[in-house]
């Protein structure tokens, strides 16, 4: 499981225990390995899972703009208050499906969250940013995406992992949803950066600014 | 810790174990594992799961630590709970008794896991499990009450008292007396070699109650603090060192018979019953410790350079680090083999643990020193693994039941009539 997302489980399965949610549905979109990752997320306490079936090359060309889609869905099909993703995926570091997701649902969106907590029929929500920490409180329902700082996953414990083989995957397909997938980015190409080639070395000031000036930087 | 607190209480509601921070950020940068050593690898969805568990607690809650239980000394309590609150403090004891009521295949994975993260402690705690089986499959209803749940969780911590200044090898000669005086024995004698002794809470002692020979001897549960019983000092160890080790002395000790498991003359039998499973479990802790120690060899052999190249370039390198894996894989199957055998009770259980313990634990340490002679002079220094991998297995070619007398059981398997 994406490390972001693991820190998201763990935060949407503390919410239910402390009793401000009542159920936890783990989602993934992918081909049949995606049930093992689902069943790590019953493992740690989510109640269901929804297998969303993607293979192939439809699986290849899968961005956050179809996943998304895919999550905007299923959030207005299960009701759900909140959903809580990891802020970016490790393969792919696009950090846009939390965020496509709250515009395709006009929900309110509190990303890089450091915590997270309820307060009446909204959210409060601290984000981490360049500057430092910022507060937000947002209305439910709501996206959240979740950064490193937020929680630390626990460790599935051995019963936990029994019981988990006795709660549901659901299997969807895209089109199920209503979900169109065809993507409109097409790779051009995939390079290295450019090799960094050696520099030159100066004896005196008056020599940079003479090479600076006859190579047409200056 | 903020959950230190919680950790002795079973709370039932929303208790877990975090991992220790800041580590989750390690994970992002995780490696894949080799391929063909992976020992994923045949294993059922969940059987996964408790392996990836029980490596994530490894990686995380052990092996920052490993080096520094070794030089110290330190038996570490809070860790083992930890690890007992996941369930790893009873692995194949019934769930009733607060156990995770797993199988031996299952055991040996999670073992196997939990050993590359420190092999002592791993070892440990599957003598702590072997412990809490005995008690929970030849213990009454009310002995199983009494120390199975204590057991599970870890509140409490068990010892396996067999082995004597004078019975090793021969076990069934042992000395210690245990005389029968209306509701109570009184036991006389000693233990040598006690794994955790003087540390833990329960042990579990096996005595003569009756003649000479296996039939005379029985099995009583003994609790710290009961007078009359002592530990001798702590033993200075080449390995196994997160482990105290320490004689166990009993001086007119009264010990009730409400705590005798099974009946008397039926304690040898119980010994060997719990040592089928603790040889699969030892067999495993070695597994553990060749696995890690190949990928050490492996990430060696990739960075150091001599006679301009990598040491991964050399053929005679590569040849035996495809011998290590190839040991270690053969190791894994038999190891596999004998437990699911002893799970299916089958009729070549004993003998093929027997052969899973021998083999295994001579190839691993062989494995384990190979890599240690890979990274060359580093290998030597207590700053590398490899050398605690190394010191750590070693002794399991040795307790419970030499590889000599694995040939005994192996060979009166074969030639009897």
């Amino acid at each position: 499981m994406n490390p972001f997302c693991e820190i998201a489980v763990e935060e949407a399965v503390r919410l239910k225990e402390k009793k401000l949610m009542k159920e936890v549905i783990a989602v993934s979109c992918g081909p049949q390995q995606c049930q093992e990752t689902i069943r790590t997320a019953l493992a740690m306490g989510a109640d269901r899972g929804i297998h969303v079936e993607v293979s192939g090359k439809d699986y290849e060309n899968l961005g956050p703009l179809q996943v998304s889609k895919i999550m905007a869905a299923l959030a207005k099909k299960e009701e759900a208050s909140l959903v809580i993703v990891g802020k970016q995926a490790i393969d792919g570091d696009c950090n846009q499906t939390g965020q496509m997701t709250a515009a395709l649902l006009d929900w309110p969106q509190g990303t890089f969250a450091s915590q997270v907590s309820v307060e009446g029929d909204g959210l409060k929500v601290e984000r981490e940013i360049d500057g430092g920490l910022e507060s937000i409180r947002i209305k439910m329902p709501a996206v959240v995406t979740a950064d490193l700082r937020l929680n630390e996953p626990r460790y599935a414990t051995l019963p936990n992992i029994m019981k988990a083989k006795k709660k549901k995957i659901a299997s969807v397909k895209p089109a199920d949803l209503g979900v169109e997938l065809t993507s409109r980015l097409e790779i051009l190409a995939v390079e290295d950066p450019p090799q960094r080639q050696s520099g030159v070395k100066v004896e005196s000031v008056q020599d940079l600014v003479t090479k600076l000036r006859d190579s047409g930087t200056l | 810790m903020a959950f230190a607190g919680r950790l002795l209480t079973r709370s039932r509601l929303g208790s877990y174990v975090c991992r220790t921070r800041g580590l989750t950020a390690n994970r992002i940068h995780r490696r894949h594992v080799v391929s063909c050593i992976d020992p994923s690898l045949g294993l059922t969805e969940e059987q996964k799961e408790f392996q990836k568990v029980a490596f994530d607690f490894a990686a995380n809650e052990m092996a920052p630590h490993m080096a520094v239980w070794d030089e110290k000394e330190i038996f570490p309590v809070d860790t083992m709970r930890k690890a007992a609150q996941l369930g790893f403090g009873g692995i194949y004891v019934q769930p009733e008794m607060g156990g995770s009521g797993l199988s031996r295949l299952d055991t040996s994975i999670i073992f196997e896991a939990l050993s590359t993260g420190c092999v002592s402690t791993t070892a440990y705690i599957s003598i702590h499990n072997m412990c809490a089986w005995m008690i929970d499959t030849f213990g009454s209803e009310e002995q199983r009450h009494r120390y199975c749940p204590q057991l599970c969780s870890m509140e409490k911590f068990a010892s396996y008292c067999l082995t004597e200044p004078g019975s090793g090898s021969d076990a069934a000669s042992l000395l210690t007396t245990a005389k029968r005086d209306g509701d109570h024995y009184v036991l006389n004698g000693s233990k040598a070699f006690i794994s955790g002794a003087g540390d833990t809470d329960v042990y579990v002692v096996m005595c003569r109650t009756g003649g000479k020979g296996a039939k005379g001897i029985s099995c009583l549960v003994v609790e710290k603090g009961t007078p009359g019983l002592g530990f001798g000092k702590k033993e200075r160890k080449v390995g196994w060192n997160s482990q105290p080790t320490r004689a166990v002395i009993f001086e007119d000790c009264v010990v009730p018979v409400a705590n005798r498991l099974g009946e008397e003359g039926q304690g040898f039998t119980i010994a060997m019953k719990g040592l089928n499973g603790g040889r699969i479990n030892i067999a495993s802790c070695s597994l553990g410790a060749a696995h890690a120690s190949v990928l050490l060899a492996r990430d060696h052999l990739k960075v150091r350079k001599q006679f301009g190249e990598a040491l991964s370039n050399s053929q005679f390198l590569q040849f035996k680090l495809a011998e290590m894996a190839t040991r270690l894989v053969a190791s894994r199957l038999m190891v596999r083999q004998a437990a699911l055998a002893l799970q299916e009770d089958r009729l070549d259980a004993v003998t093929l643990c027997s052969m899973a313990k021998l083999f295994a634990t001579d190839e691993c340490f062989a494995i384990c020193n190979q890599s240690l002679q890979m990274h060359g002079g580093y290998g030597y220094l207590k700053d590398y693994a490899v050398q605690q991998f190394v010191r750590d297995i070693r002794v399991h070619q040795i307790l419970e039941g030499t590889n000599e007398v694995m040939r005994m059981i192996v060979s009166r398997n074969l030639l009897q009539e």
